[in-house]
């Protein structure tokens, strides 16, 4: 490599940027929803908790002042809403499935109306920490510019996957998605935990929307989320109901969606969409290598309408 | 797994009182409108409260819903227009669910539909017109059509679940239409908002004599009560409420369920195809990214609180087309935000499934469940 320019070396960095900046709300997205659904209930409507959570940490921060709490109002709301999906697929013969789209277009509706006057100020952003410290690239450095939710994220996931195998909480959800019958034969009331699963799940969605609007790309509007909600469900799906695996495809997704403008700033300019599209192809073509007629998708949990 | 097989004895032993249409045809019918209309009292009732919070009188709320959606001929013919393709994606919803189906897909068959309708009307600029828009119409059903169909295909084949499966397609089909409309299908001249090259005006559907709206309300008239016909009063809508209400029952009496699966995914994606067809051909005259304007998802709204049938879609499709054409007077009179629209449609959504919970539990209505 000549000194000065890094060449073709600009697209693995970008990519690595890409893939810590990006994959953030796909960790907090998909790890949320990986905890509702192993209680056997799918929401699919983190895409609207998702710009919900975005809007409020947004105003809460220009409010405040103080990034942190939108961070945690962005979280409360989520998990009001989750409690909102919650309770109505608790009532007799909903389809969660279409309480989750009806949430995704009252999410998204709510947080446009809401947010309408937050589109001008300029809110207090989350601080990065500088890991790129050592180098005297400029690109790597950008690329090192690491938030500190992605740490809390990363670190969430083997210690869900710790909680799941050996926690009393993780048996009980894991327990409830599977069989609800047994959960009820132990005494637990499988709505309670579903319940509790939904709003946990809301909250760590509405965390993943405070990142995109107090980090990356850290404004507010209308064109913010361009469905990452959907694609971090889908995640969870590909990924197997593993947080581990969620959280690696979470990486791998968010660094395909940064190889498009990668490419696009060494002249390749045709593909990025397509690149954003890779993880709905790379789900659908998941399912459609591990499913068949005469047996569902490995990992699920049984109780999941999307199984049955 | 024990109940279904319960549930499947069950079905062979009483299967015509077990069937769902049955029941739909010769009771509860007042329950089908009396809990999705206090459901949608309820909505507007919330939505009212809602803008009340910001200080603004519910009451002229309603009354500019109204103005804006059926006071004048003017806002009539707005509201029609915002019905035809409503009318035409919640049939991707409702034929569907006819089999037990949940397709939440139509606003991918819509873009798709779009698609291939403009591509091939920009192929076939020599011929004359109405040969253009015929061909535009095949290209859009067709295209709509297949897209669906690969749901149900993967559904039946493959055991994959429809609904995943059709929303990932809606977002895999955005992503083709912007590569394709930004790339090779590219208008050079459209710099800000890449577009493709126009059909052009020779080739626009006109209007309905006498009106500014266009033809493809006539289209998803027709198309919704041939969707009626077809589920309610032919054979193979028999068989598809069958497999419907009991799918193992289905199999054992010998029903083709992948030809009905096929067939009727078919029609659905044919259908919300045909409204992106009519969206390009009567309204935008080109595809871009303004075709992504929700139809699709509206159209999900719109089946559900027509409890699926197909005749009742073209009421609520004109009414929640209503709500969308006041967006613009609440704007102008009463300085909402346009996302207030989305509002009430979310809260009318979620007012409508928790509904479900109360059928056949109001006493007066209905006697035994």
């Amino acid at each position: 490599m000549a000194d000065g320019g890094i060449g073709l070396w600009t697209v693995p960095l970008a990519v690595l940027g890409g893939a810590i900046r990006v994959s953030t709300p796909f960790l907090f997205v998909s790890l949320g929803e990986c905890i509702t659904e192993r209680s056997g209930r799918i929401n699919l409507g983190l895409e609207g908790t998702l710009v919900m959570g975005a809007m409020s940490a947004y105003g809460i921060s220009y409010l405040s002042g103080s990034p942190w709490l939108g961070v945690l109002a962005a979280g409360v709301t989520g998990a009001l809403f989750g409690a909102l999906h919650a309770g109505i697929c608790s009532l007799p013969r909903v389809n969660d499935i279409a309480v989750g789209i009806a949430l995704m277009l009252f999410g998204t509706g709510l947080a446009f109306y809401l947010g309408k006057p937050l589109i001008e100020p300029t809110a207090a952003r989350l601080p990065a920490i500088d890991f790129g410290w050592w180098s005297d690239v400029a690109q790597v450095r950008a690329a090192l510019r690491i938030n500190v939710l992605f740490l809390f994220g990363i670190a969430l996931a083997p210690i869900l996957y710790w909680a799941f195998r050996t926690t009393k909480w993780g048996l009980l959800i894991r327990t409830a998605g599977e069989s609800a019958d047994a959960a009820r034969a132990m005494g637990y009331s499988v709505l309670a935990i579903r319940l509790r699963a939904t709003m946990v799940g809301g909250f760590l969605a509405g965390i993943g929307g405070s990142f995109l609007s107090l980090f990356y790309p850290g404004s507010w509007n209308e064109g913010l989320s361009s469905g990452q909600g959907v694609t971090a469900v889908a995640l969870v799906i590909f990924a197997r109901w593993d947080p581990m695996l969620c959280m690696w495809a979470s990486l791998a997704f968010g660094g395909a969606a940064a190889l498009g403008p990668a490419l696009q700033s060494v002249g390749v300019t045709s593909g990025y969409h397509l690149f954003n599209a890779a993880p709905y192809i790379l789900t659908l073509a998941i399912m459609i290598i591990t499913c068949s007629p005469k047996r569902t998708l490995t990992g699920a949990p049984a109780e999941l309408s999307i199984t049955r | 797994m024990t109940s279904e097989v319960a549930d499947s004895a069950e079905g062979i032993a009483i299967s015509p009182a077990a069937d769902p249409g049955f029941l739909q045809r010769y009771g509860g019918t007042i329950e089908y409108i009396v809990i999705p209309g206090a459901a949608l009292v309820g909505a507007l009732g919330v939505f009212g409260i809602f803008v009340a919070l910001f200080g603004k009188n519910p009451f002229d709320l309603y009354f500019y819903m109204y103005q804006g959606a059926f006071g004048t001929w003017f806002s009539w013919q707005n509201t029609l227009t915002r019905a035809a393709p409503l009318i035409l994606t919640a049939l991707c919803t409702a034929l569907p669910a006819q089999l037990g189906m949940v397709i939440i897909g139509g606003e991918g068959a819509l873009l798709i539909g779009a698609l291939a309708s403009t591509a091939m009307a920009l192929a076939m600029q020599w011929a004359a017109p109405f040969g253009v828009q015929l061909a535009m119409a095949a290209a859009g059903i067709i295209a709509g059509g297949l897209w669906i169909m690969l749901s149900g295909a993967l559904r039946q084949y493959r055991g994959v679940n429809e609904t995943i499966s059709s929303l990932l397609l809606v977002y895999i089909a955005l992503a083709i239409l912007n590569h394709l409309v930004e790339g090779m299908m590219r208008d050079p001249t459209s710099l800000n908002k890449p577009s493709t090259h126009e059909i052009g005006a020779a080739n626009m559907m006109g209007s309905i004599p006498g009106t500014d709206v266009h033809w493809g309300l006539v289209f998803g008239i027709l198309a919704a009560i041939a969707s009626y016909i077809l589920i309610y009063h032919t054979v193979f809508g028999f068989a598809a409420r069958v497999a419907g209400g009991n799918i193992r029952a289905a199999k054992i009496v010998g029903l083709g369920v992948g030809k009905l699966v096929m067939t009727i995914c078919f029609l659905a994606g044919a259908s919300a195809g045909l409204a992106g067809m009519v969206e390009v051909a009567a309204v935008q005259g080109r595809t871009n990214a303004n075709l992504a304007a929700g139809y699709g998802f509206t159209g999900i709204l719109v089946a559900f609180l027509a409890r699926q049938n197909p005749l009742a879609v073209i009421p609520v499709a004109i009414l929640l087309g209503g709500i969308g054409a006041s967006g613009g007077l609440l704007q102008r009179r009463l300085g909402l935000p346009d996302a207030s629209v989305h509002v009430l449609q979310g809260i009318i959504f979620i007012f409508v499934l928790a509904s479900d919970a109360l059928y056949g539990r109001i006493g007066f209505l209905k006697g035994k469940s």
